[in-house]
């Protein structure tokens, strides 16, 4: 099947182009840096079906970090290329499509963004710019579709320019010279807009302004999430499912082996959701009632703001700090991803540059920054004994974030690059295209959470019945009753949270734990270890040596930060 | 002594002060990310923002802002009116 790739500098809007050809929809973001990997969908160009890929941005073809590093590697592979511009800011983009002409490939150049070029005084010749590049070029405004029908048809005249090779400097001069023949601006003063949007970024006011953001955003998360739970799910599964589930107990005689596996233990009479573990009752109430609300809740805002450009700005206000840890402010996108599921937060570390950033990045992040599924399980365990037991697990997680981050940057080679990014304009969200994002973030979610819950509750259930929890606790008794002051029992717990961290979390309820307990439990069970899809994420990126090392320092710190807890929570609570 | 340029780091503009672009020095790395991103000699710069104590700065090329640290901005030479 023949490829087609398409290629740009970042946010530019490729995905967006992307899902319009297709019909195939990807995460777009108004941040340089959303696809981190390529892309594959299927269109059809002169009746015979072809292969769409949608490449990371990159700004030439001398790739400075991961993500761009695929980009380029990917053009040896490609038949055509369409290489997507951001049509208000030409000039700059022009370089990548010079340095593409010289690839001996057919392509063809959209000029996204069109309608950004209108409101910016930006006049672009559209017949002299072909001339110029001598491949065709179409003006596009993919998040509404216009000119995408007229991209189409174009496909099959893409053509293979005739160019000879120049040094970069010559293409700097030649653009130079496309500009002045093809491009027209009418100066327009500093509008309002844009004094605020400046302010946005300035210490003094943006500080402040983060600050009120990310409260913000902290409220929506719980206003939504607990309307969703309390409003929606709970009844739910209270008034339609529980009556379906007690049928089917008394149908299987109310014990026995599948009875245990499908329904679980009965509490009095009653079906417990949470402490059940069937796969019926826990292995579906734990992702739908319990954490999908809130991961909703958090896809929702995240897209918010990634939407509207905040996050790179973000980035510029907490680039001191992020130094401090041996990273720079770009890593608190990954960061902030990585509260939603450690996984895209994993990938998204493609967007620094360097081995030792990404090391520290994806460490700190596996052990100090919990997804959204396990925060949702321990505000649902402990949120409702106060905000002591909350503010104890992620208070602690965050200063275990800031000294770990400390010391890697002190003890690991290397040195981090300072920043270096494109800040985008401030954007109106589309909201149709916003929704959708959240939905493929939400299905992404139910795919892939759903079937490891389901896993692991069927795991528990087996573990249990041949007697290896027990055991196991037996064993590790001097660990896990020594050092953290948890029961025996809680090791079923740790076991567990090798597959879903949620169902692990959840499984600590019916232990019947103190406060200090429950903290001590949450804080190990965030640290010593990432789920089992983050970790093969984490092998793929980090290779089996960096790995081990990763694997070692969580483990250590995740048994002397609980060690440390257990004595320090029995001693003030 | 109207109207007398001076060259001055990028990092050392005030917010809000604009120049053009003279010179960058430094390694072909980052003169070539620069120039990628539209920083050149000769383009019309302005910078937006700094931060405290050697941190990040915002600077306006081309009516789009790029954020650089302070280490880079003092590769970039900036011609500017006193």
């Amino acid at each position: 099947m023949k490829k087609v790739l398409l290629m740009g500098n970042p946010n530019v809007g490729k995905s967006v182009v992307f899902s319009r050809l297709t019909g195939v929809h990807v995460i777009a973001s108004n941040y340089p840096g959303t696809t981190v990997e390529f892309t594959e969908g299927s269109l059809n160009v002169n009746k015979e079906k072809t292969k769409l890929i949608d490449v990371p941005g990159t700004y030439t073809l001398e790739p400075t970090c991961t993500a761009e590093k695929i980009a380029t590697e990917m053009i040896e592979e490609g038949d055509l290329i369409i290489n997507v511009l951001d049509a208000s800011r030409l000039e700059r983009n022009l370089l990548l499509t010079l340095q593409l002409l010289e690839k001996k490939k057919p392509m063809l150049v959209v000029l996204n963004m069109w309608d950004e070029t209108k409101h910016k005084g930006i006049k672009i010749d559209i017949k002299k710019l072909e001339e110029e590049l001598g491949v065709p070029v179409i003006p596009t405004t993919a998040v509404t579709g216009e000119g995408i029908k007229k991209l189409v048809s174009n496909l099959e005249k893409a053509k293979i320019p005739k160019r000879k090779k120049t040094s970069t400097n010559e293409k700097w001069q030649k653009i130079g010279e496309i500009i002045k023949k093809v491009q027209k601006i009418t100066k327009r003063d500093h509008t309002l807009k844009e004094k605020i949007r400046d302010l946005s970024i300035k210490p003094l006011f943006g500080i402040p302004l983060a600050v009120i953001v990310l409260f913000l955003v902290f409220l929506v998360i719980r206003f939504v999430g607990e309307g969703l739970i309390g409003f929606v799910f709970e009844p739910l599964f209270e008034n339609i499912w529980t009556p379906l589930m007690l049928k089917l107990s008394t149908f299987l005689g109310g014990k026995g082996f599948i009875h245990d596996v499908l329904i679980g233990e009965l509490y009095d009479g009653r079906i417990a959701y949470v402490e059940s573990l069937g796969l019926l009752t826990t292995g579906l109430f734990v992702p739908i009632a319990m954490v999908l609300p809130y991961v909703f809740a958090f896809y929702l805002s995240l897209s918010f703001l990634e939407d509207v450009g905040y996050l790179p700005r973000l980035a510029v206000l907490c680039d001191n700090f992020m130094h401090k840890v041996g990273l720079h402010g770009c890593s608190i996108i990954p960061m902030f991803l990585g509260l939603g599921c450690n996984v895209p937060g994993a990938l998204a570390t493609r967007i620094l540059e360097t081995k030792r950033e990404r090391f520290i990045a994806m460490t700190l992040m596996s052990i100090a920054v919990p997804c959204m599924a396990q925060t949702a399980m321990i505000i649902g365990l402990i949120g409702n004994a106060g905000i002591t037991g909350l503010a104890f697990v992620f208070g602690t997680l965050f200063i275990v974030w800031i000294i770990l981050g400390l010391i890697f940057n002190k003890f690991l080679k290397g040195e981090s690059p300072e920043i270096f990014t494109e800040i985008p304009p401030y954007r109106m969200p589309y909201m149709r295209a916003l929704f959708k994002k959240v939905w493929i973030r939400i299905k992404w979610f139910i795919k892939e959470a759903v079937p490891y819950v389901l896993l692991g509750v069927l795991f528990v259930n087996i573990l249990y019945s041949l007697g290896i929890i027990q055991f196991l606790g037996k064993i590790s008794a001097p660990v896990i009753t020594g050092i953290l002051g948890l029961p025996e029992a809680a090791v079923g717990s740790l076991i567990v949270g090798f597959l879903r961290k949620d169902v692990a979390i959840g499984m600590l309820l019916p232990l019947g734990l103190t406060l200090p307990q429950l903290i001590v439990a949450s804080v190990v069970l965030a640290m010593y270890f990432p789920c089992v899809a983050t970790f093969s994420v984490m092998l793929k990126e980090l290779g089996i040596k960096d790995m081990i090392k990763s694997a070692g320092i969580m483990i250590f710190s995740a048994f002397f930060v609980g060690g440390t807890l257990n004595v320090l929570l029995n001693a003030i609570l | 002594m109207e109207n007398q340029d001076e060259l001055i780091p990028l990092s050392e503009l005030i917010s809000g002060q604009k120049g053009e672009v003279e010179n960058i020095l430094g390694g072909t790395g980052v003169i070539g990310r620069l120039n990628a991103l539209g920083v050149r000699p000769g383009k019309k710069i302005k910078k937006i923002s700094g931060a405290f104590s050697r941190g990040p700065l915002v600077f306006e090329i081309d009516k789009t802002q790029i954020a650089i640290g302070h280490g880079i901005a003092q590769k970039i030479l900036i011609k500017t009116q006193k």
